[in-house]
């Protein structure tokens, strides 16, 4: 431990946080970095996939965005502009920690816009701002099999994506409907990459699986306690699954942001009182301050601290 | 009413000067020095450098003291320290018949060539609570012994197989490179190498409870604790350039070899099988779990019936890393809200689409007596199939 | 006038598990829509011949011809792993013994009949219900329990939905393997009697492994005797029932049987 992770508290608000010398740029070594890569280029090659790669120990903990840290860590440079997410907002506790690895390990510039960042590292959310070419979002994954549900055997199930032996994933949804009239599947919801491979887009809210379908950006899912990678290339069609007679449909809310006023956006719940009187905000945090930047307004505007 | 959307980074750096102060303790107390740890925990220095798979005492002592005595957390600072470094190459085989012995014991032989070591161990003590530790009394130098321990001594799993008795334990042929478990991921059907390497890092108490669980029925070996040893082997390193290998360091290693029910053969007659445990520094119950759970991951390739959890190679190997258990258990503690309220949009969505149901079955009840009409064949849902129960109780 | 084809035809067939007990030298030959069954007590090898036929093990002698829609009969030891999970899952069906090793225990009865074809494409969810209430129908189940757990049904009431849960996709051939010894001896004759008709109007060739004359009597066409692992007698059933040649059928015919 050296003596400069820890900021000197006199100014304990948003400390600098410094390029660490003693570590390689982005941590990894660069052997580690080149095989991650050609995993990232495999899986890249077979859209959806699940490719195994040796996971390294990292500095945060197993099941905390180790699988996004290492994908991030291999592809980042010099030149690369860095936003950090976790249910949609830059300042959750994941996020900033995150980004403050990043930012000691490599020096990359940090952001919280969608638009001036060349790599999105994401928990759990797609950001609500339009991705173009040439930039890369990179997922959390928790856990990478669709059909674990099904079968606990990897085995079984590496065999069974190898002969598309996906029925298994109708019965579920099938059951769904038979039990509570709908497909209860609200997040991490299975879908066809490619028309080939099941995938799981890791835990969003299946609000966002139509963002991923022909999206112009390129999204890599790093898993890392469960060692696999897998991708999305730009503009490659993700087919979320369904029954022609209950098709796949998105949440929708009926008040709107009570900040920015948005009824676009996936918006998170607020609990006010003891009585239970809710608000919604946007879950994106800088989609819906840019919103209100521009002159937009809720209901509620104006009465929170921005 | 205020609600807190910034602030998340200040909270973050705050909670790690509560965090120092925690390990700190009283400040009037002495600090705890890396040597005290070092020295005086032995036991946990080498669970940590056992499980972190890296052979440092002072660094192992160092994460044991940021990580304010939780062993788990200890391991996992030194997992993440060891990724850091460079990789030179790999060592020769260690050969433990070689150890400076400070412990060897055999439970399958009344007595052995070497004799019976028992060494630094608690297994003759009683376990009553010694109160003269409260005092710091000064500690006594040990006499050296009058005969001194024999150099060498034959392995009991040697003497074993000398007479076949028990199954050979050779390099395979061409001596393959051994895969490497913290550069490879693992898959299956996964080699011996690869589980003994899973093993050697798995956590102690799951190994603990999965090697118990075989010796209570949950799959049968009948082991016997061939061997126990413990003590300093020298790790030696092949250089290129010199063309020989030269002894880069000591370590302390304790060996397990288990032998366990025989199994037959058609054409060479039954033999004792093997479980084997190795582990960093001094860790017996470690070493002789991870035999235990070695001989139960080969029932099915000894022909046995492998239908217990200890049998069960995926299950064991993928839930033996306490580094991933601890991540994954704990990471519910991340924020988890967005897919909580979706869940919470489709029940409350559910639960209200079931009560204009029923409120629609009591008014369809109250104004016609007749049954009402379902669709062809089953009703669309379990819901709609209960209303229509209603209806039909009703008319 | 030509023969018709065979179905299935296996020459030579041999799977010990231990060079010892299994089956040895199996020959028959199986033809569209007939039901044959292979009796013996335990130990006989009948379980093991009925594995290897269907492919669970690989024989170590000997071959298993099966007849593909497009290719006609070809040795199934030359298909692809994929090409023959495919064939287990459309063309044949395998009944167990125990109908909860056949079922998925924790989805609805519906959900266990629909599988199949879910699995070969099949994306309409009224469509599927529907052919899935058919089926419940067909085999005596009422339509109402569509949505419940196989847990809730009684034993013979989860061995018709195993047996419909193989038949959706109109296989041609069927494995079954003791399918009525966990049943009550009330029931049993009722599911034989609904097999029997199941095969006419599907016209399923089956093979019935069975220490049941009974069962050969009531289902069966012809019938392979088996004994230490290899066939002692085969023929038509009503022959060999009432007219056994071999001192071993003989015995088996004219003695109670255990199970």
């Amino acid at each position: 431990m050296t003596s400069t992770d820890m900021p000197s508290f006199a100014s304990a608000t948003q400390a600098e946080v410094v390029r660490d010398p003693h570590y390689n740029f982005g941590y990894l070594d660069e052997s580690t970095k080149r095989m991650l890569r050609r995993a990232l280029l495999k899986a890249v090659a077979i859209p959806g996939y699940q490719v195994p790669f040796g996971s390294r120990e990292m500095p945060l903990p197993y099941g905390w965005g180790t699988g996004g840290i290492q994908v991030t860590a291999a592809i980042i440079g010099a030149g690369d502009v860095l936003k950090v997410i976790d249910q949609g907002s830059d300042d959750t506790t994941n996020a900033i920690n995150i980004r403050r690895f990043f930012a000691r390990v490599t020096g990359v510039r940090t952001t919280e816009s969608t638009r001036a960042a060349s790599i999105v590292q994401t928990r759990h959310r797609i950001p609500e701002t339009p991705l173009r070419e040439g930039q890369i979002v990179v997922f959390q994954v928790p856990i990478p099999e669709p059909l674990r549900w099904l079968e606990p055997s990897e085995t079984e199930t590496r065999t069974m994506h190898a002969l598309a032996e996906y029925g298994g994933m109708h019965v579920k949804l099938y059951e769904d409907i038979a039990q509570h009239g709908h497909i209860a599947t609200t997040y991490d919801y299975p879908v066809v990459v490619n028309e080939r491979y099941m995938m799981r887009p890791s835990p969003i809210p299946k609000f966002d699986n139509p963002k991923l379908d022909n999206n112009p950006a390129l999204m890599l899912f790093g898993a890392g306690r469960e060692k696999r990678v897998y991708a999305v290339p730009p503009y490659t069609r993700v087919k979320s699954l369904d029954f022609q007679d209950h098709p796949f449909t998105v949440e929708k809310w009926s008040d709107c942001c009570a900040l920015c006023g948005s009824r676009d956006s996936y918006l998170d719940e607020i609990i006010l009182d003891d009585q239970g009187t809710r608000r919604f905000v946007c879950s994106d945090t800088e989609y819906c301050a840019d919103r209100q930047a521009a002159g937009h307004g809720g209901p509620a505007a104006g009465e929170y601290t921005a | 009413m205020y609600v807190a959307v910034k602030g998340g980074e200040r909270a973050i750096l705050n909670s790690y000067r509560m965090l120092d102060s925690y390990r700190r303790g009283d400040p009037s107390v002495p600090a705890l020095t890396l040597a005290q740890i070092r020295e005086q925990m032995p036991l946990a220095v080498s669970r940590v450098m056992a499980e972190g798979s890296l052979y440092d005492p002072h660094l192992a002592a160092l994460a044991l003291k940021q990580a304010a005595g939780d062993t788990i957390e200890a391991i996992f600072l030194l997992r993440a320290y060891r990724t850091t470094l460079p990789r030179f190459g790999y060592t020769q085989p260690l050969d433990t018949a070689r150890m400076g012995l400070q412990r060897r014991i055999s439970a399958t032989f009344k007595d052995v060539p070497g004799g019976q070591i028992l060494g630094p161990t608690y297994d003759y003590t009683q376990r009553l609570l010694d109160f003269s530790l409260e005092d710091d009394a000064p500690a006594q130098p040990l006499p050296p012994a009058d005969v001194p321990v024999a150099s060498t001594m034959p392995r009991v799993t040697d003497l074993l197989r000398h007479e076949s008795l028990v199954e050979d334990d050779a390099v395979p042929p061409g001596d393959p490179a051994p895969f490497d478990l913290t550069r490879q991921p693992l898959t299956f059907p996964a080699s011996r190498p690869a589980r003994l390497q899973n093993l050697a890092r798995a956590d102690e108490g799951y190994l603990l409870s999965m090697g118990y669980s075989t010796q209570r029925g949950y799959g049968n070996t009948h082991p016997f604790a061939a061997e126990i040893r413990y003590g300093t082997v020298e790790v030696e390193m092949f250089v290129e350039e010199l063309g020989f290998a030269v002894t880069v360091g000591e370590i302390d290693v304790t060996e397990c070899q288990m032998v366990s029910q025989f199994a037959g053969d058609p054409q060479e007659g039954p033999r004792f099988t093997r479980g084997y445990g190795l582990v960093f520094g001094y860790g017996e119950r470690k070493a002789m779990s991870m035999a235990l759970v070695d001989r139960a991951l080969r029932a099915a390739e000894l022909g046995e019936a492998a239908d217990s959890p200890a049998n069960d190679h995926e299950f064991v190997l993928y839930h033996s890393d306490n580094v991933e258990a601890s991540g994954f258990v704990q990471h519910l503690k991340l924020p988890h809200y967005v897919d909580f309220q979706a869940n919470l949009e489709l029940v409350r969505r559910m639960r209200h689409e079931l009560a204009q149901q029923q409120q629609q079955a009591r008014h369809a009840a109250g104004d016609d007596t007749s049954a009402a009409a379902m669709h062809d064949g089953a009703p669309t849902t379990r819901a709609a199939a209960a209303s229509s129960l209603d209806e039909a109780i009703a008319s | 006038m030509t023969a018709p084809a065979p179905l299935l035809s296996v020459r030579g067939m041999t799977h010990t598990w231990d060079g010892i007990h299994g089956c040895r030298d199996i020959d028959f030959d199986l033809y569209p829509g007939e039901v044959l069954c292979v009796v013996g007590e335990s130990g006989s090898g009948k379980s093991t011949l009925l594995q290897a036929v269907s492919c669970q093990v690989a024989p170590q002698a000997g071959s298993v011809r099966y007849d593909l829609r497009e290719e006609g009969l070809t040795d199934l030891a030359t298909l692809s792993s994929a090409r023959l999970r495919l064939l287990a899952r459309t063309d044949w069906g395998f009944v167990r013994q125990n109908a909860r090793d056949g079922l998925r225990m924790q989805v609805s009865a519906g959900a266990n009949i629909a599988e199949r074809l879910m699995a070969v494409g099949q994306r309409h969810y009224g469509g599927l219900r529907e052919v899935a209430g058919n089926w419940l129908h067909k085999m005596e189940i009422d339509v109402g329990r569509l949505d419940d757990a196989p847990a809730s049904f009684s034993g013979g009431m989860q061995q018709r939905l195993q047996i419909a849960r193989n038949l959706v996709t109109h296989p041609r051939m069927v494995f079954m393997d003791e399918p009525t010894a966990s049943l009550d001896v009330s029931v049993q004759a009722r599911l034989l009697d609904l097999l029997r008709q199941l095969v006419s109007d599907l016209g399923l060739a089956a093979i019935v492994v069975t220490h049941d004359l009974a069962v050969a009597r009531l289902l069966a066409h012809r019938t392979l005797v088996m004994r230490g692992g290899r066939v002692v007698e085969s023929g038509l059933t009503d022959q060999i029932l009432d007219d056994p040649q071999h001192p071993y059928t003989q015995l088996l015919v004219s003695s109670i049987l255990q199970s």
